[in-house]
């Protein structure tokens, strides 16, 4: 009984696997929340978190929601900015994954505050000093801005307006990753921070987790669920992902070497280069091997980059390598001792000196899985109320 | 100046005055004069910018292996050993440096170092951290978040996040579960005259290595000090001009 709007359809399956995954995702999100209840009322002494590592695996989650919500803008970007018309009939897939990865991001990032019943102080009071209190109106203008877009493309009386508030998205989107990256780079103090190239670095890992993350949903939605995206449009998406993972590769060895070139950051790039233990295996293997190297042969190097399976290979090669990536970034910049004397050995009951221990508990697991959860789960059951996928029969290529 | 200053700070005869009686009672010669003490303020009298609270310390006189003014603050805040020295909060520490050329170990107290431009001041997204106009850098408990953005900012290690619920707190010094703390140089002692626990218990029973003081009131005893001898500032390279300075480091 699914309506469409002009060439646009709700998801109308009835399969086992369809209300399979709404259980299992409402299960993950159930899970989440209790692991945050937990954590509110025990306090985060049950977290793996510290007086070192303040920010842990829930950030990862939310930050890795954040920007890949930025991201997931970019199929309608291509189609109402940049005037590639095949894209079009994706488009409001698109917008609807930008809300509800960013919805998803946001929920963990405040679940995880150490008072969240606090929210409304975060809203009534404001220091415009903080990047954090200007990405409070960054993201929530995100979501306006992405729901009126939205808006114009259900509308058929609005849609010259589309272009117009696609802009803006667009124009809003490079803003609110460069307030997520300027998070870390605004850090003076310490040494794997306080570096402007992490705002170029975060918008490119937002293009490419946006374009894994579409790729992944939409394919697998037609593979388990209705048509999905033709193999012409997957292998064009998937090799403009691949370009995102080249530049990416391409900042963090900016990043990378120019530190080694500052006598002041050896230390820090020892650390993760080399002797940081779990941090130097997610950079070398997770982040580098994972995330950019093997997806870049699999895109650009192997038939299979031609195939639908191998670009979703790719872009699941591609997540893994982002989560990495974000992982070294926040525990492994937090890992790293603040050098406070350089050339002293130093030591104290506070840990000074010393490379922190941080393992995630189970706790940050379930909160960080749980925000992803719930955002596959707000999607899932938006498609099947509104008309958000392309009606193939309408849109299948004729050449 | 001189003159001008003095208008601005009435109290600050009397204030010389108790100084005075408190060096007749200080305990050891040498080094810093036992205390410098401050200026009683009523509850409803507003702090004034004319003021600058800071810290000179010593480590030449500061023993390794001696931690009277951490016993002293622990008592005075009640920071409990919870047992988990990874969670458990610090308002101050024992940091002992050793130069890695010479094998030379200094020791020296590190505590919030009440920044003119601190940048826990900066990231805080509701203004819970905030910067007294006497330079008393405190955490209003009321309206942080627990967002922990200070404690990555703070330059010093200087923050602890509260990892758990507190039990027998003072009533000066209200904490909470959820929240970050630091510091706040015993302002509960210093509006009432008198001068931050770890001080006191550094004249007592330590090396009298720590001299608290207005470094804004050219006649201080601290502000004499600060001029009649160099000192550092941790990390001035970042241009914090931090209230905390050290001597022989």
């Amino acid at each position: 009984m699914g309506s469409s709007n002009g060439h646009f359809r709700t998801l109308k399956t009835n399969r086992g696997a369809y209300w399979l995954a709404i259980a299992m995702l409402g299960v993950l999100v159930a899970a989440g929340y209790a692991a945050a209840h937990a954590m509110e009322t025990e306090g985060h002494w049950i977290t793996g978190m510290n007086n070192q590592v303040v920010w842990g695996l829930p950030h990862v989650f939310a930050i890795f929601l954040i920007v890949s919500a930025s991201g997931a803008l970019n199929v309608a970007s291509l189609s109402s900015v940049f005037g590639h018309p095949e894209y079009g009939p994706w488009a409001r897939l698109s917008g609807l994954l930008a809300i509800c990865l960013l919805v998803g991001g946001l929920i963990v990032l405040v679940l995880d505050l150490g008072r969240p019943e606090r929210l409304v102080v975060a809203m009534t009071h404001y220091n415009f000093r903080s990047i954090f209190a200007w990405n409070i109106f960054l993201y929530t203008g995100f979501l306006l801005v992405v729901a009126v877009y939205l808006w114009t493309q259900f509308q058929r009386n609005l849609s010259e307006w589309t272009g117009r508030v696609g802009l803006l998205a667009f124009a809003w989107r490079f803003v609110l990753t460069s307030g997520t990256g300027a998070i870390f780079g605004f850090l003076v103090a310490r040494q794997f921070y306080d570096a402007a190239i992490l705002i170029p670095m975060f918008i490119v890992l937002s293009l490419l987790l946006g374009s894994a993350i579409f790729l992944l949903v939409s394919v697998l939605l037609g593979r388990w669920f209705e048509d999905g995206p033709g193999a012409d449009f997957v292998v064009r998406l998937g090799r403009l992902m691949g370009i995102f993972i080249a530049a990416e590769l391409f900042l963090v060895a900016a990043f990378h070497l120019t530190n080694l070139y500052a006598a002041e950051h050896h230390g820090v790039e020892r650390f993760i280069l080399l002797g940081g233990g779990a941090i130097t295996a997610l950079f070398w293997g997770g982040q580098v091997i994972v995330g950019a190297l093997l997806p870049l042969g699999l895109l650009f190097l192997m038939p299979a980059g031609r195939l639908v399976g191998g670009v979703v290979a790719a872009a699941m090669l591609a997540i893994v390598g982002g989560l990495a990536q974000l992982y070294v970034v926040i525990i492994g910049g937090q890992s790293y001792p603040l050098v406070l004397f350089p050339g002293k050995r130093v030591t104290s009951s506070f840990h000074d000196g010393e490379a922190a221990s941080y393992l995630p508990a189970t706790p940050e697991w379930l909160l960080g899985v749980g925000g992803v959860a719930l955002a596959l789960l707000l999607v899932l059951l938006a498609i099947r109320v509104l008309p958000f996928l392309p009606d193939n029969r309408h849109f299948r290529s004729p050449a | 100046m001189t003159a001008s200053c003095s208008r601005d700070h009435p109290d600050r005869g009397r204030r010389r005055l108790l100084a005075g009686a408190a060096g007749l009672a200080a305990l050891g010669g040498g080094g810093f004069s036992i205390v410098e003490l401050a200026r009683a303020k009523d509850d409803d009298e507003a702090v004034s910018s004319l003021v600058r609270w800071g810290l000179l310390i010593d480590t030449a006189r500061c023993a390794t292996g001696c931690d009277a003014c951490v016993t002293a603050c622990d008592t005075e805040h009640n920071l409990e050993d919870l047992g988990r020295p990874l969670t458990d909060a610090q308002w101050i520490r024992k940091v002992d440096l050793e130069d890695t050329e010479t094998g030379h170990v200094t020791s020296l107290p590190m505590l919030c170092q009440h920044c003119e431009h601190p940048p826990c001041v900066d990231v805080c997204p509701t203004g819970a951290s905030f910067r007294r106009e006497d330079g008393i850098v405190l955490v209003d408990k009321h309206t942080c978040i627990g967002c922990r953005y200070c404690v990555m900012a703070c330059p010093y290690k200087a923050r602890s996040f509260i990892h758990e619920a507190l039990h027998n707190q003072r009533p000066w010094s209200p904490r909470g579960k959820g929240t970050v703390e630091s510091c706040n140089l015993c302002v509960h002692r210093v509006d009432k005259g008198r001068i931050p626990a770890c001080v006191e218990a550094c004249a007592t029973d330590g090396g009298d290595a720590m001299l608290f003081g207005d470094i804004s009131d050219p006649d201080s005893e601290i502000a004499t000090q600060l001029r009649a001898g160099p000192s550092t500032q941790v990390r001035a390279d970042l241009g914090l001009n931090t209230g905390v300075r050290y001597r022989n480091l």
